[in-house]
């Protein structure tokens, strides 16, 4: 236990707002809960605000209204305090393309005050965890994304933070520096015991990674619990119909309608509907299309998903909503900039 | 200074240097153009030393002055350039999470204008002297040159970093290159300010501080040691450098709305 008796906590949060001059309200009164060791996963489109809650949390952003407390301290009124004990890798790595990996982290370890002893070797065991000794000494402009990114995660850890805020760290990466990136964050939690506070845009991201996920909508959260417990609450699977001739959407989705709750239009160009009546009634989907004389090109039966959860509970799916409020978010960006 | 607000400054000077020695974009042209200047105005104004009460046969060594002022207003670009480029890719609050002080930040992004300044000075002066300017206060006097153009280059610096923190954006502070030049051509770039017959460009360049740096340059290079001159030089950039640190701490406060 630290001196302060603060070692073992998380995050909480109280009605936490955030409204910008002249803009929407980012954040509308958010109440978080993130025990100590957890993995928390913050789930949304882009622009739901999810970024200005990190921002707000990591004292870098006021809030409006509502109070936090990050690793027990008060981020209103202890901003320094809280800053020692997180650490925080935000939406775009932000790294000096001039300098080296090595130069970022003797920066970074002499900044947070480590011993000058103490730096180099720190440096060298984080820059090895992140697979980035050997360009290490190369600068940061010739990096590829997923080895800026490892970058951001080793200078976030220098001073070894309770509390890890980690915004949209695999947005735009490969598949496998993506899986090494979720391997060290599921370490750093299960070996290290640090809090992880997330927020991703990728489904299957909050569902590998997270012990708990919260999914935000227009600056609320509107789901929250175990990946497992918030599918459970849908507890449907979902069929999705595509017709050989994509004319026939519109009648691809009567077809489907007697058999459960409209899930809508599919990316694909098919339909689909949450089966009211669960696997079972897949014979009877195949006949009754069948009946209307659709061709169909692929009929697929899908398990409850995260995107399933977000649709039940906002009406959109969210990679749709995502396409949608990209702009908002963009422009909530430029706010929080200016 | 404590040890650690000495560590914090040091890291980012060091940073500040590294930037600055790996850009030779920013470099070159802070010691082309000034010099290309010095070769076009020194040859064509040669004939202004024969107006009565010049203060010296050789206009290269007038003319001297001015690199060191053009210099200076390349500073402003590249200090606030950087910061501008910080707080545009977030880097800026990569620093702002670590215990940083915002007096280590401003010192420390000024450091790349020191070690600049320093290179621009040796460079004008190198140039200027072989090319067959003269130097009437000797090797004292070029380490004075040396320290006078580091104070203006820092000076003017932190009125780039002003720019810089107010705006957020590189090409506001760019915007500024062509302003800074207007005032250094309403000064006594040309001519000594008492040849100066136009009298609302006289009264201009009189109420202008970029007079009286050069002339601080010119005290120096024409006539040897005139410690008012000196005073007034050094004077005019320790306010610059306040006004500018000052202007700079309170822009940093808003921009760092950390709690």
């Amino acid at each position: 236990m630290s001196k302060d008796g603060n070692e073992a906590k998380g995050i909480e949060a109280e009605g936490l707002v955030r409204e910008f001059k002249n803009g929407p309200r980012a954040v509308d009164g958010i109440d978080l809960r993130v025990a100590p060791g957890e993995i928390y996963g913050f789930l949304g489109p882009n622009g739901a605000g999810k970024s200005t809650t990190v921002l707000m949390l990591t004292t870098l952003l006021p809030p409006t209204a509502g109070t936090a407390r990050v690793a027990g301290f008060d981020i209103a009124a202890e901003g320094g305090r809280v800053r020692g004990a997180i650490g925080a890798a935000l939406q775009e790595a932000a790294l000096d393309p001039l300098l080296s990996g090595r130069e970022h982290m003797r920066l970074q370890t002499a900044l947070h005050g480590l011993a000058k002893a103490e730096r180099a070797e720190r440096s060298d065991e984080l820059l090895a965890r992140v697979g980035l000794s050997e360009a290490a000494d190369r600068e940061v402009g010739g990096y590829s994304g997923g080895m800026k990114r490892r970058l951001d995660l080793a200078l976030a850890l220098v001073h070894r933070p309770r509390i890890l805020f980690l915004d949209e760290p695999t947005t735009g990466l490969d598949i496998q520096s993506r899986t090494a990136l979720w391997d060290e964050v599921a370490r750093l939690a299960s070996a290290e015991g640090v809090t992880v506070f997330l927020t991703t845009q990728y489904l299957e991201e909050a569902d590998a990674l997270a012990d708990r996920v919260g999914i935000i909508d227009h600056g609320r959260i509107v789901a929250e619990g175990t990946p497992a417990e918030l599918k459970a609450e849908i507890g449907r699977p979902t069929v999705e119909a595509v017709p050989r001739d994509p004319a026939d959407q519109e009648r691809v989705a009567r077809a489907l309608q007697p058999f459960g709750e409209e899930a809508g239009a599919t990316r694909r160009g098919g339909a689909s509907v949450l089966l009211g009546g669960g696997e079972s009634q897949l014979a009877d989907v195949v006949r009754a299309l069948d009946a209307e004389g659709i061709a169909i090109e692929q009929l697929q039966l899908h398990a409850p998903s995260l995107d399933d959860v977000f649709l039940a509970k906002t009406g959109r799916s969210l990679e749709g909503a995502g396409e949608e409020e990209a702009e908002a978010g963009s422009e909530e960006m430029e706010a929080v900039r200016a | 200074m404590s040890g650690t607000l000495r560590t914090q400054v040091g890291q980012l000077a060091r940073r500040s240097v590294l930037r600055t020695m790996r850009q030779p974009a920013q470099i070159v042209p802070a010691l082309v153009f000034p010099l290309f200047l010095l070769a076009v105005n020194s040859g064509g104004l040669k004939d202004a030393t024969s107006l009565p009460g010049f203060p010296t046969d050789s206009y290269l060594t007038f003319a001297l002055a001015v690199p060191f002022m053009q210099g200076a207003l390349f500073s402003v670009m590249n200090a606030g350039t950087d910061l501008a480029r910080d707080i545009e890719t977030g880097f800026l609050n990569r620093l702002a999470l670590t215990p940083l002080r915002g007096a280590a930040l401003l010192s420390g992004l000024l450091a790349g204008a020191v070690v600049l300044g320093l290179v621009q000075a040796a460079t004008y002066l190198i140039v200027g002297l072989t090319a067959g300017a003269e130097l009437a206060a000797g090797v004292p006097g070029a380490l004075v040159i040396v320290a006078l153009s580091i104070s203006i280059t820092v000076a003017f610096g932190s009125i780039g970093l002003f720019a810089a923190l107010r705006t957020g954006s590189g090409e506001a502070v760019q915007g500024l290159f062509p302003l800074f030049f207007v005032i250094l051509f309403l000064s006594s770039m040309a001519l000594p300010l008492d040849l100066l017959q136009t009298d609302w460009f006289h009264a201009v360049a009189s109420a202008n501080p970029v007079s009286y740096l050069l002339a601080a340059f010119r005290s120096l290079l024409i006539e040897g040691w005139d410690p008012g001159a000196l005073a007034l030089g050094f004077g005019i950039a320790a306010a610059v450098l306040a006004i500018g640190m000052f202007a700079a701490s309170a822009a940093l406060k808003t921009r760092l709305v950390r709690t």
